[in-house]
């Protein structure tokens, strides 16, 4: 569904993703694990179109979609929960999400507007609160169901657990695995890598810039090798989170 | 008393007109992080056009939407050639941009029309007054506040309740998060140009027919005026550029009584100067304007 091949992205003479190659079939989880500024999240944003790659090819259903502008991407059924999730603060919840349909028809709008509150049923209760004010877990939570207003055909999450409390971390890779049983392909960039790797189907692994080990998530999770030399061990909740979080 | 009332309406009356350039001024930086300097001009544009439409003896019933759809498209088509190559550049490079442009606009009107002033009828009724109580109003004041409280409402309702405004306010507040999900820059950023040109055209038609003349360089001072009061309210906040643009408009009158009062009819020209000092005091006070748009941030 969406190959990548030999991407290079660089800031400035700053190369901070080296040839990355990687590939998402149809009704796959994915995730991408890592340490912290291993290019996870550039390699997210050249796909979605933000940063302009140096080099190489993302398709997508077979079409070369390498710097297509990300409002042309949602159209074709490619959506990102960014980074640090980025709600519009300054809106509400229904706004936020209302928003997010635009690509959609004005029936399909109103439709998944209608059905998203019995998905995230915290949203129903702050439906009308600016998004500014919800907890890391209710603004997470948001930013899922934002992405899935336009019904993408590839999800596509950067660290969705970033700064969340514990159970938090918890409803949302519940949400991913059920996402998953409901037939939506995913990517899911993840610096708790053990978690994750414990409900994807296959993995890459990425530091500083070069995808350094695929296969398939089990595999990787017993190649303790990789986790002391690559990700650091990193099992235990993500790095950066304190002070963040609970409701 | 009554004076005091007085005041307060003539001074509402001129504030609300330089909410409406307020406004776009603060539109347009929301989406782009860009302080127009050529939105004043928008003003010149309306007004040449006026002077054109108005010495052929056109009624003011066809030139004011004219004037307004002149605006409109000049707001757009300045996006469109000089702007959207440059977006994303740093606010610097965007700001010289259209110091550039103001200074254009000022040459080509010197050169191509001439840079003495061109003067056209006013329309009569505008002037008319009329008393309620013991107050005197002027026909052009009760009109102005009408048709300000209605735009800014009509905008107000755009931005809350369409697909365009949620646009332009997500855009506002994260570009890229905003296209991530579906949002056509281009769209958006040509829209709110449109919007505010459509306000300045307003603006232009209710101040001509209180002005009746066109010249050059008439742009500088509404334009200086509409980012005083967008910086008062705080940029970005559209609530805050019409709060500063009252404000602005009230404390002028205010002062100039004074003034007035103090140094004599002549010394008028201190006016200008006396706000400013006011202003500087207030960005002493509260740096970043009356309303702060940005949330705060919690993860």
């Amino acid at each position: 569904m969406l190959a990548v091949e030999q991407l290079t992205t660089r800031y400035g003479s700053l190369t901070a993703l080296h040839q990355a190659t990687l590939r998402v079939d149809e009704g796959e989880l994915i995730t991408l694990v890592g340490p912290n500024g291993a290019g996870k999240t550039t390699l997210l944003t050249t796909i979605t179109g933000l940063l302009r790659p140096a080099g190489g090819r993302v398709t997508f259903e077979g079409r070369d979609i390498t710097g297509w502008d990300p409002a042309r991407l949602v159209r074709a059924g490619l959506a990102l929960v960014p980074e640090r999730r980025r709600i519009f603060k300054d809106l509400t919840v229904a706004e936020n999400l209302k928003l997010a349909g635009v690509t959609a028809s004005a029936a399909d709008r109103r439709e998944r507007l209608a059905r998203l509150p019995e998905v995230f049923p915290i949203l129903r209760d702050r439906w009308s609160t600016a998004a500014g004010f919800l907890s890391g877990g209710e603004a997470q939570q948001l930013a899922v169901a934002r992405a899935l207003m336009s019904d993408p055909k590839l999800l596509l999450l950067d660290e969705p657990c970033l700064g969340l409390a514990p159970t938090m971390v918890d409803v949302v890779f519940d949400l991913l695995v059920d996402l998953r049983r409901q037939g939506r392909t995913i990517l899911v960039v993840e610096q708790q890598a053990r978690r994750a790797l414990s409900i994807a189907d296959r993995a890459y692994v990425l530091r500083t810039g070069r995808i350094v080990a695929e296969g398939p998530a089990a595999e990787l999770a017993r190649r303790a090798d990789l986790f002391e030399a690559y990700v650091g061990g990193a099992s235990a909740v993500g790095g950066g989170t304190a002070g963040g979080g609970a409701p | 008393m009554t004076g005091f009332v007085q005041n307060l309406i003539d001074g509402l009356g001129n504030g609300s007109t330089y909410a409406l350039m307020a406004v776009g001024v603060s539109l347009i930086f929301g989406v782009m992080h860009l302080v127009n300097f050529a939105h004043g001009e928008l003003l010149t544009v309306a007004a040449y056009m006026t002077y054109f439409l108005q010495t052929r003896g056109t009624s003011w019933w066809i030139i004011v939407p004219l004037a307004i759809t002149t605006a409109m498209v000049t707001s757009m088509g300045v996006e469109a050639v000089a702007f959207r190559r440059i977006r994303g550049a740093n606010p610097f490079t965007l700001l010289l941009t259209s110091f550039a442009l103001e200074i254009l606009s000022h040459a080509c009107w010197k050169l191509f029309v001439g840079s003495e002033r061109k003067q056209f009828d006013k329309p009569g009724w505008a002037f008319n007054t009329f008393q309620v109580g013991p107050f005197l109003f002027e026909v052009w004041d009760v009109a102005a506040i009408v048709t300000t409280i209605v735009c800014l409402t009509a905008t107000a309702w755009i931005l809350r309740n369409t697909l365009f405004g949620l646009a332009i306010r997500a855009s506002a507040e994260d570009f890229d998060a905003a296209r991530l999900m579906g949002v056509k820059a281009n769209r958006v950023i040509s829209g709110a140009f449109a919007l505010a040109g459509v306000l300045a055209g307003i603006f232009a038609a209710l101040s001509l027919m209180r002005t009746g003349l066109a010249e050059p360089r008439m742009g500088a001072n509404p334009l200086l005026k509409a980012v005083l009061a967008a910086i008062i309210g705080g940029l970005g906040s559209l609530q805050g550029a019409v709060v500063g643009g009252l404000a602005l408009g009230v404390a002028e009158v205010f002062v100039r009584g004074y003034v007035g009062d103090w140094f004599g009819s002549q010394a008028a020209g201190l006016t200008d100067g006396v706000v400013f000092a006011l202003i500087a005091l207030l960005f002493v006070v509260r740096p970043q304007g009356l309303f702060n748009v940005a949330t705060a941030e919690r993860v």
